[in-house]
């Protein structure tokens, strides 16, 4: 697989490290977070067969934390952009 | 037994009767009947967990009454994808006992089934490779022994006995200090315990229907009515799934979301030699394990790939990191050519230990999450679901294994990482 990462352009996946589901929100606050919360935050996962997005740091690159949409099917990937700024995803 | 018949014992005379009519008059293993409008007990998944859990309802629990449904062909997942080998040789308590337990199955799988499940206790053997590493195998090891668990740990000379093609050379990047041998641990064949389970249900009873896929669950007051598949609807009072690697995808058909991460895991096999190596070898230094398969074959597998994937092909990176971990340990096999190659899917929970149990929704039991280390489990895995759905509770060695643990907890974590499934 071939990540474009937005820095630094099209890697080989082996420079980046995984992170996992990139739509987990922490509990906003933690001291008030319910132990359901925490519980669905750390362990529960839509673990989805298609489209997933996700999170890389670009271990050997960059050393940013970037944030992929990838197909866990077909690994397909449809564009990464910097964490938090979706909307600067870069094309494929 | 209701719908039960006379299965045709295979032995030596039956062998040599058939060996008269050239081999044309076998019997066929098991049927392939079309699915009735409801049974007591439908099991999702054809593989050697839910094949098994069908015969022990059947054999333990008198309940015979079963459909096992089957999106593919039997043994088509990851039955038939991994790298066989069955041990105990664990750290934490839980998983010690379940798996013995699943180990003492096994030595007597063959006889129980009259089928040859081609079970070779040849031992399996952990290197270890500095001194923290030789302290942690001997702690390994003597946890094991606390709890009557064969283990033997053997220092550089009789690992130099045991496996001579090991690299013993002065300048080993990795010099072998030892290693831990499970003697009763071994390797069996794959397909052949799903087709011996699949007989011996099907002998009791259980309807084996196959290329029939569940596309959702019909639940009526929080309780499990059936399931609609690609061959009709079909009744159910109560429902297993046993469909690991998929079980995320499966259980989110009843509305559940699940603490699992779906991964990829690669595995290989080498041309076929004359017998080199007679342990099943786990390389303390690297990501590589491998045991000799009959036919001579090298079949070797590492880690995951590292990231979600329901695939069941890899990337290149992981094979050549193998493949270097494999060189490094025993440097005579570096002109041997891969010929097969493939990966499975791995349910990977957030603990590294797989769910077996009830779940929220009543009637629908979950026996999923197994990681990479269900082969070893399948019949112990069988047995002990096969108890929960008929008692609609946990056995005493599934209970550890619940699916509330987690909210709860009382995660069961062999490598203590926390829940990064990648890393289990």
């Amino acid at each position: 697989m071939l990540i474009p990462c937005p820095h630094c352009g099209a890697r080989p996946h082996a420079e980046f490290t995984y992170g996992g589901d990139a739509t987990l929100r922490r509990p906003a606050d933690p001291a008030l977070a319910s132990d359901d919360e925490w519980h669905e935050y750390l362990y529960l996962r839509t673990n989805p067969a298609g489209p997933h997005r996700e999170f890389w740091h670009h271990t050997l690159g960059c050393e940013q934390w970037i944030e992929v949409a990838r197909d866990t099917v077909s690994h397909r990937i449809d564009g990464a952009a910097p964490v938090g700024r979706a909307s600067e995803r870069r094309p494929r | 037994m209701a719908g039960a018949r006379n299965m045709q014992r295979y032995s030596i005379f039956s062998l040599l009767r058939n060996a008269m009519s050239y081999h044309r008059n076998w019997a066929e293993a098991w049927r392939s009947p079309a699915p009735k409008p409801a049974y007591d007990v439908i099991i999702i998944g054809g593989g050697g967990h839910g094949l098994a859990t069908a015969y022990y309802l059947a054999k333990e629990h008198g309940i015979s009454n079963v459909a096992v449904v089957e999106k593919g062909w039997l043994g088509g997942g990851n039955t038939g994808r991994n790298t066989t080998n069955v041990r105990s040789n664990y750290i934490l308590e839980q998983n010690s006992h379940f798996y013995e337990f699943s180990l003492k199955l096994w030595e007597k799988l063959s006889q129980d089934l009259n089928y040859n499940v081609m079970f070779s206790q040849r031992g399996v053997l952990i290197t270890a490779h500095f001194d923290a590493q030789t302290q942690a195998l001997l702690r390994r090891g003597n946890g094991m022994r606390t709890l009557g668990i064969d283990a033997v740990f053997l220092n550089r000379e009789q690992m130099r006995r045991k496996v001579p093609i090991l690299d013993f050379s002065p300048t080993a990047r990795f010099p072998v200090t030892g290693g831990l041998l499970q003697p009763r641990a071994g390797v069996a064949r794959h397909d052949a315990i799903a087709w011996g389970f699949a007989r011996g249900a099907d002998a009791r009873g259980v309807d084996i229907i196959q290329n029939c896929e569940v596309t959702g669950f019909r639940i009526d007051n929080g309780r499990v009515t059936g399931v609609d598949t690609t061959r009709g609807f079909i009744g159910a009072k109560k429902i297993g799934i046993a469909v690991a690697g998929h079980t995320g995808h499966v259980a989110a058909l009843a509305g559940l979301r699940l603490p699992i991460e779906s991964h990829l895991l690669q595995a290989m096999v080498t041309e076929p030699v004359k017998p080199l190596l007679h342990v099943s070898l786990s390389f303390g230094a690297g990501h590589f394990y491998t045991s000799q398969t009959d036919k001579g074959e090298l079949v070797m597998g590492g880690d995951l790939d590292g990231y979600n994937s329901y695939a069941q092909r890899g990337n290149l990176p992981m094979i050549e990191h193998v493949a270097a971990a494999a060189v490094t340990a025993l440097p005579c096999i570096s002109r041997l050519r891969i010929m097969r190659h493939w990966a499975g899917i791995m349910d990977m929970t957030m603990d590294g230990n797989p769910i077996i149990g009830k779940t929220p929704i009543d009637g629908l039991y979950l026996d999923g999450g197994w990681c990479y280390g269900g082969f070893k489990a399948t019949p112990g895995s069988g047995w002990v679901f096969a108890y929960t759905i008929a008692n609609d509770r946990p056995h005493e060695l599934n209970i550890p294994f619940n699916l509330d643990r987690f909210s709860h907890g009382y995660t069961i974590d062999e490598r203590g990482v926390g829940p990064y499934p990648a890393l289990h």
